[in-house]
């Protein structure tokens, strides 16, 4: 079988995402605008003998996706932003519990009911520290509907390897846009390892800064699992202050600690550049074209594109930028992601907000115009 | 023979109530867990293991001699 | 002292004992009704996988040597339809409170029993907030005090078992835990039915009901129980206020129908060709 083309909807590529990923459960919710991605995978799961569920809401939907995936199946959900607000419990219990689950967000306009069928991307401090408690998450950031599928089954990959819920946090725009893909005849799968069975076996006995295999129930490891605060064996000890201590820290420093190794950036024309505009997601397209056109103004103006939005990619992000004087931020939002950046960069270069929120997305001729400006 | 686990006790009195041959009386001296264990009197005992699904605590095991 | 251990220690995480329950607390006599249960049914002690949510019933798994889910307050049943969905050879057993059941965990219960999952679902109802330290649950019956209802509670409780029944359980018991021989049946009986079980044991909570309601022992609390006990055919002749406040018992509904994960299974059979048994820890294959 060789490669394949397809033209799609970023919600389609997705779910085919998820599928070539090895994905084999589904429970969801419908929401606008992501209902898609559950409609295609109603479909396609019965066909390779996997489950789909509609859930009764996105409580239910994320509590069954971490049960299927303790019973040994790579799972996913999607959502948009009422549903990422329900989902948030048990986002953080798949935190503690160290659960791959994957969870696909077609952001929209908000707060509250919003804007069900307008872009934005105000959900992104929600994957942070939507839950309550210290933790950290990964983030994909999709910009088109290749990326869609491809960020997907990293997606699937990072929260096999770091065991956590992993976001792709898509928008309106990418989820509903239809693009011609390339499927690969092969894809890169992380597969789960099953532990070996000892006598004295400690399901959490993880090394600092890391991970340890995840049993499966039924095969006889007769693990516990808590969201309480949990010793190497799973059991409760939610008295003991250097017990809670090494569970969180570890499980924030598993993700913050491999931070060079999750995230991924792409850069252009950096080399000379005194203004670099720095994105994620959908207007990375706008400001890619605006760079280009800026460029042939004669003007020195680069472009990064954040693939991996958390953990941020401090470090790098440092060193990519350390000849900018300014850096400009477009974001479908009154300022989040900025509000980070200029944390790690403000004290080196001069970050400004270009916010857009009511749906649509900035045009190339605003973040030119932007550019500009000084 | 009837066996008392005396780190589970936690003297509730059930098993003093539910006996159909009131075979458990307390203890009048409190143990170090600060406990008034059941003292079984064996022979009155016909093993109909009530007790041992009503104990909470899995403190009694009832065994042929 | 190994030799002479209470016989269902083999199914415990003895290095976990003595359990967090009070003294005379109801949790401890259903966890010996559920290895009665066990031992009593065909089902395999080591084929069985428990779930849970918040609350004292709650702890439970984490007591027995098993594969143990202790999820999120009220939760457990969403969490336990994709644990078994996943992986159908497993025999899951739920176990709840009225709070974690019938509060927060409503939509979930009584979608559960609409698809008719194959859980066995054991909720342990004391009629209040245990951990939280004694609060009004939707269970608590009328004019009954709890530290959020310090004037008696004004609300209709729920008679939980017809609550499952009503939504779809397919096999429904209530009994009290001063019946560990009945819940003991009840428990095998909905362990061997293929569908939604629900056994609700109407539990003494001594500590928080017995405090606040003045029944002040556990043991004047299971005769309190014993006391308000009827049975489902004693009802059919009592009045709506010959009612208020009784335990009604019994065996509300045993009408097997279609098992939810068998019928989405049937789909998959009819449109591949491909055994939805392959895909059970699928994560661990690398194609």
């Amino acid at each position: 079988m060789a490669d394949k083309e397809l033209f799609v909807q970023g919600n389609e590529a997705c779910a085919l995402g998820a599928l070539a990923a090895g994905c084999t459960f589904f429970a969801g919710y419908p929401i606008t605008p992501s209902t898609e991605i559950a409609e295609v995978m109603s479909r396609k799961l019965p066909e390779i003998g996997g489950h789909f569920i509609q859930m009764e809401d996105e409580i239910a939907a994320v509590g069954a996706i971490i049960g299927a995936s303790w019973a040994g199946q790579k799972v996913v959900t999607a959502t948009s932003g009422p549903g990422i607000s329900l989902m948030q419990e048990n986002i953080g219990y798949a935190v503690m519990t160290e659960t791959p689950i994957v969870i696909i967000n077609m952001q929209r306009g908000s707060p509250s009911t919003g804007q069900p069928t307008r872009s934005a991307q105000a959900d992104m401090m929600q994957t942070r520290w939507g839950s309550h408690g210290d933790y950290e998450t990964i983030t994909l950031a999709p910009s088109s509907v290749q990326e869609c599928f491809d960020y997907t089954i990293k997606a699937f990959n990072l929260a096999e390897k770091y065991r956590c819920p992993v976001f792709v946090m898509a928008d309106e725009i990418v989820g509903h846009m239809r693009e011609k893909i390339t499927i690969p005849e092969k894809v890169e799968i992380i597969p789960r390892q099953m532990p070996e069975k000892t006598d004295n076996y400690l399901p959490f006995d993880a090394p600092e800064n890391g991970t340890t295999p995840m049993p499966s129930f039924g095969q006889g490891y007769n693990i516990h699992v808590t969201g309480l605060t949990h010793d190497k064996r799973g059991y409760p000890s939610t008295d003991d202050e250097e017990t809670h201590t090494q569970l969180v820290t570890r499980l924030c420093d598993k993700i913050l600690k491999n931070t060079n190794e999750i995230t991924s950036i792409e850069t252009e024309f950096l080399d000379d550049a005194e203004t670099i505009v720095l994105s994620y997601g959908i207007p990375s397209r706008s400001a890619l074209t605006a760079v280009k056109q800026a460029r042939q103004k004669g003007i020195k103006v680069g472009y990064i594109k954040l693939g991996v939005v958390w953990p941020f990619a401090e470090e790098e992000l440092i060193e990519l930028t350390k000849n900018a004087k300014r850096i400009i931020v477009p974001e479908l939002n009154l300022g989040q992601i900025y509000l980070e950046v200029d944390r790690v960069l403000g004290k080196y270069a001069k970050v400004e907000l270009l916010s857009k929120i009511g749906g649509a997305l900035h045009t190339p001729t605003e973040i030119l115009d932007k550019i500009m400006e000084e | 023979m009837i066996y008392i686990n005396e780190d589970l006790c936690k003297g509730c009195f059930i098993c003093v109530d539910c006996c159909p041959m009131d075979v458990y009386t307390p203890s009048k001296e409190l143990n170090q867990k600060g406990v008034h264990l059941p003292i079984p009197e064996v022979d009155k005992c016909i093993k109909c293991q009530l007790c041992t699904l009503m104990c909470p605590d899995q403190v009694i095991s009832i065994e042929d001699d | 002292m190994a030799d002479h251990e209470h016989k269902f220690m083999k199914y415990l995480r003895k290095e976990r004992l003595p359990h967090i329950f009070c003294p005379g607390c109801g949790d401890g006599i259903v966890l010996n009704t559920i290895f009665n249960a066990i031992e009593m049914s065909e089902v395999d002690f080591e084929n069985i996988s428990m779930v849970s949510g918040i609350g004292c019933s709650s702890r439970i798994p984490g007591y027995v040597k098993c594969d143990s889910l202790h999820t999120t307050h009220g939760r457990a049943l969403a969490f336990a339809t994709g644990l078994k969905t996943a992986n159908p050879k497993q025999d899951v057993i739920v176990v709840t409170g009225d709070g974690d059941a019938t509060s927060i965990g409503g939509n979930h219960l009584i979608h559960a029993a609409r698809r008719n999952i194959d859980l066995t679902v054991i909720c342990i109802n004391n009629d209040i907030y245990g951990m939280t330290g004694g609060q009004i649950s939707p269970t608590s019956p009328q004019g009954s005090y709890a530290t959020t209802a310090p004037y008696g509670s004004t609300d209709k409780p729920f008679n939980i078992a017809e609550v499952a029944k009503a939504a779809g359980a397919t096999y429904v018991a209530k009994y009290t835990t001063a019946q560990p021989i009945q819940v003991s049946q009840a428990i095998k009986a909905g362990l061997e039915n293929k569908g939604f079980s629900f056994i609700e044991v109407v539990a003494q909570c001594p500590t928080y009901y017995g405090r606040k309601n003045k029944i002040r022992s556990p043991v004047e609390m299971i005769h309190w129980l014993k006391d308000n006990t009827i049975s489902l055919e004693q009802a059919k002749d009592m009045t709506e206020e010959e009612l208020e406040g009784k335990i009604i018992t019994g065996v509300y509904i045993n009408k097997p129908r279609k098992e939810f994960v068998e019928a989405l299974e049937d789909i998959s059979t009819k449109i591949s060709d491909i055994d939805p048994d392959t895909n059970i820890n699928r994560a661990y294959r690398s194609e």
